[in-house]
């Protein structure tokens, strides 16, 4: 398989709250970088995590398979996911897939900030 | 600079082009947000239920448990780039399915917001008329969105990538059962039917390239085992069970059409 044209990088913004912040393609080849960030964001009383798609340059379906595996895998361990960032095209492919039904959207870092820490 | 692509006589890509390199824009490979699907016209002996205006719905919104089943065929021996594996595909798509199967797809062909009918039988053989929405493709990929009534709520992609200087085919599916009686069937067989129709897709496809016989590998993880009691309604949009009261009632309806039709006042 061709490598992951994808930068994750994490950002343990307070006890609670975690970013990741996402530059370029997420496809299926994102999968193994996507879990890695995950582990390295959950810290021991980490609620939420925030997902920053500003960089995001390229989304495939098997990207938006991954992204439902990522939400269980935050639920189960009754966590929350939230996103920011997202271009109105992103938006557009988050309602579609009905992703939005269960990811929050805000439109900025410090909205998705604001209501991570609002228990 | 780039390098033209070499193709064979059906247009099949078969080395490398330049199609990979550089930035790449997923802008025009999604389907628009629709409410409800809109079915265009279908053969005279299609059985047309089920599909129009029904809410397309992601693995979010199903009852059973979710799945991600990963089926991949490796084209040993086959000179065929990725891209020319996803041509064919989209282009003989029902072709490839098991007997009995039909799928009725748009003129158009797969292309983002499409839909297509399909007609089948459950395991144990009763009669089911479902479709699916493209929700994505491109050159390497196609994915289908499943509809209210569907046996699975979820996306199926089909997909062709290249490992060790050979192409791969797969189909993966990231599934629920789309309520209590599907996800009764898929625990007592129908899990094991829709493994089978997969593998025969993938045979199929692999015997187009000329690989009889090709090993088909089958890989199932259970990402959630939680059964979701909320959406146990949607058994009320149950395609398995609209489809066979439709065909028991059918001899009914002939009478009924031809009462009303000379009730109706003449002109």
């Amino acid at each position: 398989m061709p490598p992951a044209k994808v930068t994750l990088s994490v950002r343990q913004v307070s006890a609670r709250a975690s970013i990741i912040d996402i530059q370029g393609e997420v496809t299926a080849f994102a999968e193994h970088a996507l879990m890695e960030a995950y582990t390295q964001a959950n810290g021991p009383s980490t609620r939420v995590f925030i997902l920053n798609f500003a960089s995001l340059e390229y989304m495939n379906s098997s990207g938006i398979g991954l992204l439902v595996t990522l939400l269980i895998r935050i639920n189960r361990q009754k966590q929350r996911l939230f996103a920011f960032g997202l271009s109105d095209h992103y938006r557009h492919i988050f309602e579609l897939t009905r992703l939005s039904d269960a990811i929050k959207m805000y439109d900025s870092e410090a909205e998705a900030l604001d209501a991570a820490h609002t228990p | 600079m780039t390098t033209p692509s070499t193709s064979s006589s059906e247009g099949i890509p078969l080395d490398a082009d330049s199609s990979s390199e550089g930035k790449r824009s997923d802008t025009d490979k999604w389907a628009r947000k629709v409410s409800a699907l809109k079915l265009g016209p279908m053969p005279s002996g299609a059985l047309n239920l089920n599909v129009q205006g029904k809410q397309p719905v992601s693995p979010l919104q199903g009852f059973g448990s979710m799945w991600q089943k990963t089926y991949r065929v490796r084209l040993k021996g086959v000179k065929v780039l990725p891209t020319g594996v996803i041509k064919v595909w989209k282009e003989h798509f029902p072709e490839f399915w098991p007997k009995g199967n039909r799928f009725y797809g748009p003129l158009t062909g797969i292309a983002p917001g499409e839909v297509g009918l399909i007609n089948m039988a459950l395991p144990g053989g009763a009669p089911l008329s479902t479709g699916v929405m493209v929700m994505y493709a491109d050159e390497e990929s196609f994915t289908f969105m499943t509809p209210q009534g569907h046996m699975f709520a979820g996306w199926i992609t089909f997909s062709a990538y290249e490992e060790d200087e050979r192409a791969v085919a797969q189909v993966q599916v990231l599934i629920r059962a789309n309520d209590p009686i599907y996800e009764l069937g898929f625990r007592l067989g129908a899990a094991r039917s829709e493994d089978h129709f997969w593998q025969h897709t993938l045979r199929s496809l692999a015997a187009y390239f000329g690989l009889e016989e090709a090993q088909v590998e089958t890989q199932a993880i259970c990402v959630d085992r939680k059964l979701q009691w909320s959406q146990a309604k949607n058994v009320w949009h149950n395609a398995g069970v609209r489809t066979t009261l439709y065909l028991m009632t059918t001899p009914m309806r002939a009478p009924l059409r031809w009462m009303r039709k000379r009730s109706r006042p003449t002109t």
